[in-house]
């Protein structure tokens, strides 16, 4: 086994046909290591779903050239298509849009009830993934009494349920409060670090990008910048370029750069800027 | 209205864990036909096989510990066509004239069986209400699927559990929707939207700036759930196992022996008295 999870090989996908047909992604390569945590970043439009439906064979790519590898299985081909799912994992925005059963276990239930495992083993992996995401408590609700936050840890319980290997989350906090939206951040990092479960979150807030191992920058169909979020976060050009809100923070020690102080650029968070504002600051001082 | 389209996960579910409501839902399903068959079965000639009736309901209510206004509150909801079934029922039948006026004629036989229709109409509506409160809706589509199973000889194996989707996301997506239809009743509102003054037609015309937005984002939540479902391995319910097991019981077998114990009393009582 090749220790790369998905491989997408110069894929090209169009939407519509004709005089209609708009080319999403042209000519787009991309690998996902095995157990890694990748960030893909970029605005609306800019393919960043299209990318992600690729990974798991909920799209195909258009025409006759390109492939999607996952795991080294082709994903064009139908007869593949269930054991891919069960390998890559995919999770959704709108909450309320994935689940499908009107109580939290039976709505987690639904992926292993179609795989026809035994019905000991389903009850169990259903317990583990609602202690896994912190709803086991809240097994016997119905979602629409639940918050958005909570929602989407159930659908994140419903897809790991079936124990894949990767995990891809298409803005999976784009609908949800700061609250719901830190729970689920520390549920995506969790399952990568202490399982290893390869992880491939499509975000346009520049924060979640920061406990990736790698982040890619995507504009129009084309990946215009990858590297280590730190790298990433310090070339404000770029992402100002590829439509992004920059942090706050990440801005002003740019802006203070700009006008001469001696400062590195490479921080997010609040406590790292002021580490670095006050070291600068002593530096100008001797 | 709204209220109930909103908590319609649990229908009108009564909370207790008596023995009605630990029974299999399928058993109380069967057993509520078998009992709304019998109930037309009695004789409308014969006081005794409908006393059998009301007896048999009044023993189900009782072990059904749900409060007797939940009851009431839905025999209140069907008055009017309690009332109307009682007065035309008045004018059929035959026997002794009691009443003759213009052509119309009221006669024993009619009234005699005026009151039979009444009474069957009020413990039909008891007993399927005894269903209603016993059981959650979720339980009854599964009885349904359950019950329904035998017809996979037909080969309608898929048609059977199509349906049991169907009613699966359509309980899941009813509060969903009723929430969207607010968020849009008052953007239209918003907007200036008079949505209740005016003739009949002008109120439906003003009903349409919010069933177009709805029908839209239904047939987008729609697609979202088609690929959320796939990317959960769903296949068409090929090879599905369903986790929640429906197991019958000794509770369902003494509550099957205890109806048709009633229905035969139902029959004897026909025949001999």
């Amino acid at each position: 086994m090749s220790d790369k999870q998905i491989e997408i090989k110069n894929v090209t996908f169009s939407y519509g046909d004709g005089e209609e047909k708009r080319n999403v992604l042209e000519n787009f390569s991309l690998d996902i290591e095995r157990g890694s945590f990748t960030v893909i970043l970029g605005h609306n439009g800019s393919g960043k779903s299209t990318v992600a439906k690729l990974m798991n064979g909920l799209y195909k790519p258009s025409g006759e050239s390109g492939k999607v590898l996952v795991d080294g299985i082709d994903t064009r081909g139908s007869e593949h298509e269930i054991e891919i799912r069960r390998k890559v994992g995919m999770v959704f925005q709108n909450p309320d849009n994935q689940l499908v059963a009107s109580v939290v276990e039976e709505d987690v239930a639904f992926g292993p009830e179609n795989l026809g495992l035994k019905r000991e083993e389903i009850r169990a992996r259903v317990d583990e993934a609602l202690k896994a995401v912190g709803m086991f408590e809240f097994r016997k609700s119905t979602p629409h009494h639940l918050s958005g936050g909570q929602k989407q840890r159930v659908a994140i319980a419903g897809v790991i349920v079936m124990r894949p290997e990767c995990l891809i989350l298409d803005e999976p906090t784009a609908m949800l409060d700061p609250k719901g939206r830190a729970e689920v951040m520390d549920i995506i990092t969790r399952f990568n670090r202490e399982n290893g479960m390869t992880v491939v979150l499509i975000t346009h807030f520049m924060e979640e990008a920061e406990p990736a191992d790698r982040v890619l920058l995507l504009n129009d169909g084309e990946i215009i910048s990858d590297g280590k979020p730190k790298e990433i976060f310090s070339d404000i050009e770029t992402l100002k370029k590829a439509g992004l809100d920059v942090p706050q923070t990440t801005e002003l020690l740019f802006e203070l750069k700009q006008n001469g102080m001696d400062i590195d650029t490479d921080a997010i968070s609040v406590e790292e800027t002021a580490a670095r504002i006050t070291a600068a600051l002593h530096l100008e001082e001797k | 209205m709204k209220k109930v389209l909103k908590d319609i996960t649990f229908g009108q579910y009564v909370e207790s864990n008596s023995f009605i409501h630990r029974l299999d839902p399928r058993t109380k399903i069967l057993l509520t036909i078998l009992g709304i068959v019998f109930l037309f079965l009695a004789d409308s000639n014969n006081l005794f096989s409908l006393l059998v009736c009301i007896v048999q309901v009044a023993i189900i209510i009782a072990f059904s510990r749900v409060p007797l206004r939940m009851y009431l509150k839905n025999i209140k909801a069907i008055l009017p066509i309690i009332v109307l079934t009682t007065i035309i029922n008045l004018f059929y039948g035959s026997g002794e004239v009691l009443l003759s006026f213009w052509r119309v004629t009221i006669t024993t036989g009619g009234v005699n069986r005026a009151v039979y229709m009444a009474v069957r109409v009020i413990l039909l509506i008891l007993l399927s209400s005894v269903l209603t409160y016993t059981t959650t809706p979720n339980d009854i589509t599964d009885a349904i699927e359950s019950l329904l199973s035998f017809l996979r000889i037909f080969g309608l194996r898929t048609a059977v559990h199509m349906l049991a989707m169907m009613m699966t996301i359509a309980l899941r997506f009813i509060p969903t929707l009723v929430e969207e239809t607010e968020k849009i009743i008052n953007a239209q509102k918003a907007r200036g939207a008079d949505l209740e003054s005016g003739k009949l037609f002008q109120r439906i015309r003003a009903l349409i700036p919010i069933l177009i937005p709805l029908l839209i984002s239904s047939v987008r939540r729609a697609y979202e759930l088609a690929e959320a479902m796939e990317c959960r391995c769903y296949n068409g319910g090929v090879g599905r196992v369903r986790m929640k097991e429906l197991k019958y019981g000794l509770r369902d077998i003494t509550a099957a022996a205890v109806m048709l114990i009633f229905c035969g009393g139902v029959i004897a009582v026909n025949i001999l008295l």
